[in-house]
């Protein structure tokens, strides 16, 4: 009976291949796209940044719900709307307990970062922050960490406050203090930068910050990617990412909220699926995460995003780590070694996100003969303009890696990069 | 190097990049617009002066890449003479030459070292390099102070 095996092909990637994917070496065999070759060379994939490539595992998933599981969730007396329903809830309990949270109910599935840090911004933020209140950002967050809370001091009447870097890239943190004032009610960071790699200590400024009764945010859109992270042990109130950089499909994304703080907060959006009673009058709503998922969310998404962190479980992160830190090392050096080459972000331990500048060289002209090379790195601003002003450059080229990258893909880039060297120099 | 890249960074366009004729403001000026590109953080701003209803001369100021700035200022050697009707249709012309789907085709001595540009063709995600300064002239030619 095929359909009643669907829910485990659909939603698990329990396949017994991948416990060989221990290493960097083995690992790349399973993304399929890295045999690609881009003008007639292999593809160096080093755009990670701004999307990871998808493991086997993870493209079954998802086509698997779709060839063989495709109904709509909460909704159908059904065997097929009863098993989505099941996969999509199981995909929920996965991501709670490699999280680390206490409940699944404390993840809401959103689209990705930029609309969990809009739906807190709404949520949490109309409820709590008021006229004259204060909220405090640092200096290297991208747009989605800054916009929102635009918005939302606009319409509150608040102020926003931002705490600085160092010249190599770390928080400022001998003028936190400072910036924590009796005004502060929420202190909003990167858990790692997506232009300078660095990785900030987000359990102890979540400690200092609960001290003094702020509401904290960490955006772990750069930090998912490569390893565990737990939710518990870093101590916020809120935790964002999207599911796309971290090997998941795009379009899915998820809200981590404490319990209590969480069931506390109004709706944002209405429809249905987060309703108990509805009468043209008025409307009762249900507890989350339900309440924060209006309509049909993304099934398939959460069906990904779900077998992605299967994935990330067979995986042997304290490795990886290591390998991921030789990459940028490799690549600091490479690069370095290159007339003209500066690196922004030299914090020791930092992620392997690797943005540079070259004298004489616009970072778009840099982009066009790597990419000539096979290289694929991104080129611009980054979605973080008030950090490329501090960095006093309008933009950089970023080389951001994954663990299935190797030391022989730095070389190549190193390569490229001297081609242009030469080619403008 | 590969075919599409040399044709892309080309001679003309590697001297006006490296080397951009009239980059200097303009003032006094009768038309000044910024051209901005959120994407990479470019920005162009284009200077014209308007003499019995034709451009005496055009200037820019800018940061940018090759592609950008040799667009840029490969336009400011074109312009002179022109009426800003003439001066539209000439951008309109680099449009056609870089986003129409079929393959133009480029008389070398008509067209002159605008033809260089032809090569971006080939990339698309640069497309907004070679034309974000025909943009700013675009709303220059309507008066000063426009962005684009």
């Amino acid at each position: 009976m095929r359909g009643q095996t669907a829910p485990k092909d659909v939603s698990s990637s329990s396949n017994p291949s991948l416990l060989l994917s221990l290493n960097p070496a083995t690992l790349r065999r399973d993304f399929p796209i890295l045999e690609r070759l881009v003008h007639g060379k292999p593809l160096v994939y080093l755009d990670n940044g701004a999307t990871s490539q998808k493991p086997r595992a993870v493209i079954n998933a998802i086509s698997g719900f779709f060839e063989n599981g495709c109904a709509n969730i909460h909704r159908g007396v059904h065997l097929l709307s009863g098993e989505a329903t099941q996969a999509y809830d199981r995909a929920r309990a996965t991501i709670c307990q490699a999280m680390g949270a206490a409940r699944p109910d404390e993840l809401v599935f959103v689209r990705g970062t930029t609309e969990a840090i809009n739906l807190v911004s709404r949520s949490w933020g109309d409820l709590h922050v008021r006229a004259g209140d204060e909220i405090l950002l640092t200096e290297m967050e991208h747009h989605a960490n800054i916009v929102p809370w635009q918005f939302l001091a606009r319409r509150a009447g608040a102020t926003i406050r931002v705490l600085p870097i160092t010249p190599e890239g770390a928080l400022d943190l001998d003028k936190l203090p400072s910036l924590l004032t009796d005004k502060t009610r929420l202190f909003a960071f990167t858990h790692v930068s997506n232009v300078l790699g660095t990785v900030n200590p987000a359990t102890e400024l979540c400690r200092i910050a609960r001290e003094r009764g702020i509401t904290t945010l960490v955006d772990g859109a750069q930090a998912v990617p490569h390893g565990p992270v737990n939710v518990g042990e870093i101590g916020c109130d809120f935790y964002v990412f999207s599911g796309h950089k971290m090997f998941g499909p795009d379009g899915i994304g998820v809200l981590y909220g404490r319990g209590k703080l969480l069931s506390s907060l109004p709706p944002w959006q209405g429809g249905g699926d987060m309703v108990e009673r509805v009468s043209f009058e008025e409307s009762t709503f249900r507890p989350p995460p339900d309440r924060y998922e209006a309509g049909t969310p993304n099934i398939s998404g959460a069906i990904g995003l779900g077998s992605a962190f299967d994935y990330h479980a067979l995986l042997n992160w304290p490795e990886l780590r290591e390998h991921e830190h030789a990459l940028a090392a490799a690549a600091h050096e490479a690069l370095l070694s290159i007339p003209g080459v500066k690196i922004q972000g030299t914090v020791p331990g930092k992620a392997p996100v690797v943005s540079f500048t070259m004298d004489g060289i616009h970072p778009h002209d840099i982009g066009t003969i790597l990419d000539s090379e096979g290289v694929a790195i991104r080129a611009g601003n980054h979605c973080a303009q008030p950090l490329m002003a501090r960095l006093g450059i309008q933009s950089s080229a970023r080389a951001s890696f994954a663990c299935y990258n190797t030391l022989e893909e730095v070389e190549t880039l190193a390569k490229a990069v001297r081609k242009a060297h030469r080619y403008f120099g | 190097m590969d075919d599409h890249l040399e044709q892309l960074y080309q001679d003309i366009i590697l001297d006006h990049s490296k080397r951009p004729r009239h980059e200097r403001e303009l003032n006094p000026c009768t038309g000044r617009a910024e051209g901005y590109n959120p994407i990479c953080g470019d920005k162009v701003t284009v200077f014209v002066r308007e003499e019995d209803g034709k451009i005496a001369e055009a200037t820019f100021v800018g940061e940018g890449c090759a592609i950008s700035r040799a667009s840029a200022s490969i336009m400011t050697t074109l312009l002179a003479g022109l009426t800003p009707e003439q001066a539209h249709a000439k951008a309109h012309e680099i449009y056609d030459m870089l986003t129409k789907a079929e393959e133009p085709v480029v008389d070398l001595v008509e067209a002159g070292e605008i033809a260089a540009l032809a090569g971006v063709r080939k990339f698309p995600a640069r497309i907004k390099c070679a034309t974000l300064a025909w943009h700013a002239l675009e709303d220059a030619l309507h008066g000063p102070d426009q962005v684009a």
